[in-house]
């Protein structure tokens, strides 16, 4: 990973601007279902996978997972392709927004079951540890997903296997329209995975380099001392839940407040503060950008719907496998 | 050839595989130090060590999730549940999870897994612990099911269970675990999908799985002191299931009996006596009958838990019906 501060911004960016797109392209029901975007949360996603080493490492999410697959550097033509179901998709139209894989740029997934990636993770990083290959897994997940057993039974496996795991809490502070505050019996997320002896890192999620700096020491703990992490990092979504969400429950100037600690802008910001970017290149940038989404979208325009016959296929390893 | 028991030819295929795959690790309730619930893991953690003999704390959902995990980052695991009953806290990893991947990642993920413990009821365990969940997993399109009843069986579709490259739910049973049987001592594989003719006959068909099939063996022999000729089907793999030799037989007999112990509604059995009644319908001479489990929670009483399960005289009486006969 080229993890030169241009090239993270560069990717935060493409991130907002396919996240921008896919929104469009659902108002113009080229896309359907649920589609959850990652609006306001780059930082999270880019510098988390900007520690990791994607010739051994592995990351898994939830349903939020469009910003997890580009920042893995996923093809955005092939993700867009995925978000209209078709044949050309990542999951060749078959896992829509919820569902992206693709194991050779080490994305395991893309879960629609809040929390279910957790357990499944937690299994991965058990390969890895069992191989010895000295790979680490990141479990992606949000705050909705702090209070499932699903999580509090992994904490506990992580640990007493000692598994080269790193937990991402992404707290956007919403799990759909219920403020985290309102169902956490502790705020501090890192006091309770502390009760499985377990270390948490708190971050801002609205900074790249706060988010780079806990997930850089959590990993290495993980790779090197084979010690399970939590990292909880502090963010906001711009958007809904999904594209139905009203977002009755909090006010635009809530988000405006956030959008003023925009993660893009502020690292624009500093690099402009200290000559590392000029108007110039980042115009460079955000028009590199523009035309990869623009490619992407037509990429998925122009590609055909699978064909009739893939309904069957892919249920089990060979078809004659099937009941 | 030796005499062995269910459980033991468990263990047997789980050593041989073991021993052949490094890959392959068993991880579940009690399946080290304590030897396995059922004793069926006897032996393997001295053998090969506490990676691949590996406890787990009481958490189904989240060990039956980490063996997901496990699967599609290229091992074998065989997760344990101390009983199916267990398993209900860990549908959510078997059925969106372990079933699902392979079609959702458009092909990209295998889940090569063997879920596996006692299904269905023993003795005195009351509701809780007797239940029948075939049909719970049959339902799952990605997932395959075995249910063998003999030693034999039970060892040859373990193997090939564990080298198939998708999610298998396996159904044993605590009865069925101290049951003998020839077992070859040469290596051998049983393919999914094939039912065994456990004994053959001409007068009518009777289908069944896992345990019951042995009281459908019993109420053949009771039929055979009347001059019956019952033919006699284990279908040992419910999911892929062997429509055509179920087909064959009965278009041969004209009358058929299927077995399950699970309740009636939407059943394995359910599903098989639709199958056969849709497929053999001008061969048949009698309705399709279903001998089930009855349609209430165990209870824990001894005599009203046999009443509830389909004992062999029950199965006698349901094929005397369908050859129209003097129960």
């Amino acid at each position: 990973m080229d993890d030169s501060l241009l090239a993270l911004l560069e990717s935060m960016q493409l991130i907002r601007a396919f996240e921008e797109k896919a929104g469009m392209m659902y108002g113009l029901r080229k896309i359907g279902g649920f589609c959850h975007l990652y609006t306001g949360q780059e930082a999270v996603a880019v510098g988390a996978v900007s520690v990791l080493d994607l010739g051994r490492d592995y990351v898994l999410t939830g349903y939020r997972d469009h910003g997890h697959a580009l920042a893995l550097g996923m093809d955005p033509g092939a993700i867009m392709a995925e978000l209209f179901g078709k044949a050309t998709g990542v999951s060749r139209g078959k896992g829509g927004s919820m569902h992206l894989f693709d194991p050779a740029k080490r994305m395991l997934g893309g879960n629609g079951i809040v929390g279910a990636q957790i357990p499944v993770a937690t299994g991965v990083a058990l390969a890895q540890a069992y191989r010895g290959d000295g790979g680490v897994t990141l479990c992606f997940f949000g705050d909705g997903a702090f209070h499932q057993g699903a999580l509090h039974e992994s904490l506990n496996l992580a640990k007493v296997w000692s598994l080269p795991i790193v937990y991402v809490v992404e707290n956007n502070q919403w799990g759909m329209g219920t403020n985290w505050k309102r169902v956490s019996s502790e705020e501090d997320f890192t006091l309770t995975v502390a009760g499985y002896g377990m270390k948490g890192l708190s971050c801002d999620g609205m900074d790249l380099a706060s988010v780079r700096g806990a997930l850089r020491e959590a990993v290495d703990r993980a790779r090197t001392a084979r010690e399970p992490c939590l990292v909880e990092a502090r963010t906001y979504r711009y958007k809904g839940h999904s594209m139905s969400d009203p977002q009755k429950y909090r006010s635009r100037d809530d988000v405006e407040e956030y959008r003023k600690r925009d993660p893009i802008d502020a690292l624009k910001g500093r690099m402009t503060d200290s000559g590392e970017l000029t108007e110039a290149r980042w115009a460079e940038i955000a028009a590199r950008v523009d035309a990869k989404v623009e490619a992407a979208v037509a990429f998925a325009e122009a590609s055909p719907e699978p064909a009739s016959g893939e309904l069957y296929t892919d249920v089990y390893s060979s078809p004659r496998a099937a009941g | 050839m030796s005499v062995i028991t269910y459980r033991e030819a468990l263990g047997r295929a789980l050593d041989e595989e073991m021993a052949r795959d490094g890959r392959v690790f068993l991880m579940g309730e009690e399946v080290g130090e304590y030897d396995g619930a059922y004793k069926v893991s006897k032996g393997l953690l001295a053998k090969y060590g506490p990676d691949r003999v590996r406890d787990t704390p009481i958490a189904e959902l989240g060990f039956t999730g980490a063996g997901v995990g496990a699967a599609i980052a290229g091992l074998r695991p065989v997760v344990e549940w101390m009983t199916h009953n267990f398993a209900l806290l860990a549908m959510d990893q078997v059925i969106n999870e372990a079933a699902k991947m392979r079609y959702m990642s458009g092909g990209q993920l295998s889940v090569p897994i063997v879920f596996r413990g006692p299904n269905g009821p023993a003795e005195y365990l009351a509701s809780q612990h007797s239940q029948s969940f075939a049909s719970f997993w049959a339902h799952v399109p990605g997932l395959k099911v075995l249910a063998p009843s003999t030693p034999a069986d039970a060892y040859g579709l373990l193997k090939s269970a564990i080298r198939d490259d998708d999610p298998v739910v396996f159904l044993e049973s605590e009865m069925m675990y101290g049951w003998k049987g020839e077992v070859s001592d040469q290596e051998f594989l049983v393919p999914f999908g094939k039912a065994a003719v456990a004994r053959p006959g001409r007068d009518l068909t009777i289908i069944s799985f896992s345990k019951p099939a042995r009281a459908a063996l019993e109420a053949a022999d009771a039929l055979a002191g009347r001059g019956i000729e019952a033919e006699v089907l284990d279908l040992r793999s419910i999911r892929p299931l062997d429509e055509a030799a179920l087909y064959e037989s009965v278009r041969r007999t004209g009358r058929c009996v299927v077995v399950d112990e699970s309740w009636p509604f939407a059943s394995v059995g359910s599903h098989v006596a639709y199958l056969v009644s849709r497929e053999c319908f001008d061969r048949l001479d009698a309705p399709v009958a279903l001998v089930s489990g009855e349609d209430v929670p165990m209870p824990y009483n001894h005599a009203l838990e046999l009443a509830a399960q389909p004992l062999a005289a029950k199965i006698e009486a349901a094929a005397l019906r369908a050859l129209y006969r003097e129960v």
